[in-house]
């Protein structure tokens, strides 16, 4: 009952964050908007027992992603932006496809419920499993995964170096 | 309700109250000791008209930040600007939580931890809340718009993010010596005495290292002097809360100190053995001596601190990062490494 509860509250807080991030016209508050966002969903991972992926959603996403891009922002110091109306083509193909996106997740949301719910504590959420998980059964695909950051980390070192 | 639940919750909101009183009296005492130990650093005597040895200074203080006026600044960005100072004191005060003060009291038949809450991921909730409290500097510094209070957030950002990465990795070493992310088993991994005379701590554990690289990036991360370089007042007035006056700059204020007093109740969890400590004395003296070990330790920790500030000069922001990224860094990646290959070899 109190999980319930608590799903909705945080499930409605993560999606009016991300209409808000949309819709607000100010780039630091559509960058709080997804910090918003990301919060919530910590709580929801938590509502699940993935009380590991709970703290690192925070530290990572909404402590260390987030920083930059505000920082970013209060750097350049972005102002509003400005309205344009859209164009025509944006309006009448836009629409449609959002409904018929929103339509299509409903439809296989609905369908698939009952056969792959996931209730609290069934699945490995735990620090000492994700580890055993991230180290020993995917152990080639997480390596392969910090090979690839590091790469991008090179990448944007070189880029960043001056000319000459 | 059923017992059981009514009775966590009284018990939760006793604790609550408890350390939250604790947690604010120790701030204001820091503020005091600080100004007394840095005035006698610099042969003064500090403040001392206020009661006696100026024991209610922090009293008058707090009744001066309540009754100055109240400005807000023309041209700010008002829902931020407000909103700054409470997200700061908040997560100042909200990690304090999973901080374990002692071992369990009885009372009335209840027998609980002397801790808020004990939780499996302590540890990260700490990390995880100082790097949201990079906020409340960042966007108290932007919605003030004023050049200087930017230039002074925007410094404390890169600095608290670079060094959010050095204090995380100089964790890892005790993490595996320990083997959990709860606070209180790990002060209960470090009892006991190697070759029966030195206490089993985590900094004489080899941990050493750690303790120095944990040292450094904490003092950053609260903007301490020598890494104070957010509100260098020689050049940014007084930094990301020059705009701010009355109560909402006591919010900072408090945060900072508050921020402190947990830097150093980790500290003392990871590295110093928590509450453990030689028990003697008669009965009474040894139900409370953890607690007594505790605040012994987190004291020194706070006098290191002001120490440090009656003693150093501000670092430059270019040695700064240069420390953080280039000395530091590898440092705790070093020791991260030597720690898992000894405890790898050791098993």
């Amino acid at each position: 009952m109190l999980h319930q509860v608590l799903f909705i509250i945080f499930a409605a807080i993560c999606v009016g964050g991300a209409v808000n991030l949309l819709a607000a016209r100010h780039p630091i508050n559509s960058a709080l908007s997804l910090i918003l966002v990301m919060a919530s969903l910590a709580a929801l991972y938590l509502l699940l027992g993935a009380e590991f992926v709970a703290a690192v959603q925070v530290i990572i996403y909404a402590g260390a992603i987030m920083v930059l891009f505000v920082f970013v922002i209060m750097l350049l110091n972005a102002g509003e932006e400005e309205r344009t109306d859209g164009s025509r083509v944006a309006r009448l193909l836009g629409y449609p496809a959002v409904a018929m996106l929103a339509g299509l997740m409903t439809w296989v949301l609905v369908r698939s419920s009952g056969a792959g719910g996931v209730r609290l504590g069934e699945f490995l959420g735990s620090t000492k499993d994700i580890g055993r998980l991230l180290f020993r059964d995917f152990l080639l695909p997480f390596e392969v995964t910090s090979v690839l950051i590091l790469i991008a980390i090179m990448g944007a070192v070189v880029l960043a170096r001056k000319e000459g | 309700m059923d017992a059981d639940l009514t009775t966590f919750v009284i018990v939760t909101v006793i604790k609550i109250v408890i350390t939250l009183f604790l947690l604010l009296t120790a701030v204001a005492y820091t503020v005091w000791l600080e100004r007394k130990l840095v005035g006698r650093i610099q042969n003064r005597w500090g403040p001392s008209r206020v009661g006696p040895f100026g024991l209610l200074q922090p009293l008058a203080d707090g009744l001066k930040f309540l009754f100055k006026e109240d400005l807000i600044p023309a041209n700010v960005n008002k829902p931020l600007y407000l909103a700054a100072p409470i997200l700061s004191l908040t997560l100042a005060l909200i990690s304090i939580a999973v901080i374990p003060i002692g071992e369990t009291v009885t009372a009335r038949g209840v027998t609980t931890y002397l801790q808020i809450t004990d939780i499996n991921i302590g540890l990260l909730i700490i990390l995880g809340v100082t790097s949201i409290a990079v906020y409340g500097v960042a966007l108290s510094g932007w919605a003030s718009n004023s050049k200087y209070s930017l230039l002074g957030s925007l410094r404390a950002s890169a600095q608290m993010v670079s060094y959010e990465i050095t204090l995380g990795l100089s964790l890892i070493g005790v993490l595996i010596l320990s083997g959990s992310l709860s606070l209180r088993e790990i002060v209960e991994a470090q009892s006991g005495t190697l070759w029966e005379f030195i206490p089993r701590w985590n900094i004489f554990r080899g941990q050493f290292l750690a303790f120095f690289v944990y040292l450094c990036a904490a003092f950053a991360e609260t903007n301490r002097v020598p890494f104070d370089l957010p509100e260098a007042e020689t050049e940014l007035v007084a930094g990301y809360h020059t705009e701010y006056s009355a109560m909402k700059f006591a919010m900072f204020f408090m945060a900072e100190y508050a921020n402190m007093i947990t830097v150093g109740c980790l500290a003392t969890i990871l590295f110093l053995g928590g509450w453990l400590g030689p028990a003697f004395g008669p009965d009474w003296l040894r139900a409370i001596q953890p607690v007594l070990w505790f605040a012994l330790k987190v004291f020194l920790f706070i006098f290191l601190y002001i120490w440090v500030r009656g003693t150093l000069p501000r670092f430059r922001y270019d040695q700064l990062m240069a420390f953080g990224w280039k000395f530091l860094f590898p440092l705790a990646v070093a020791n991260t490494l030597v720690t898992s290959l000894v405890v790898a070899l050791r098993a």
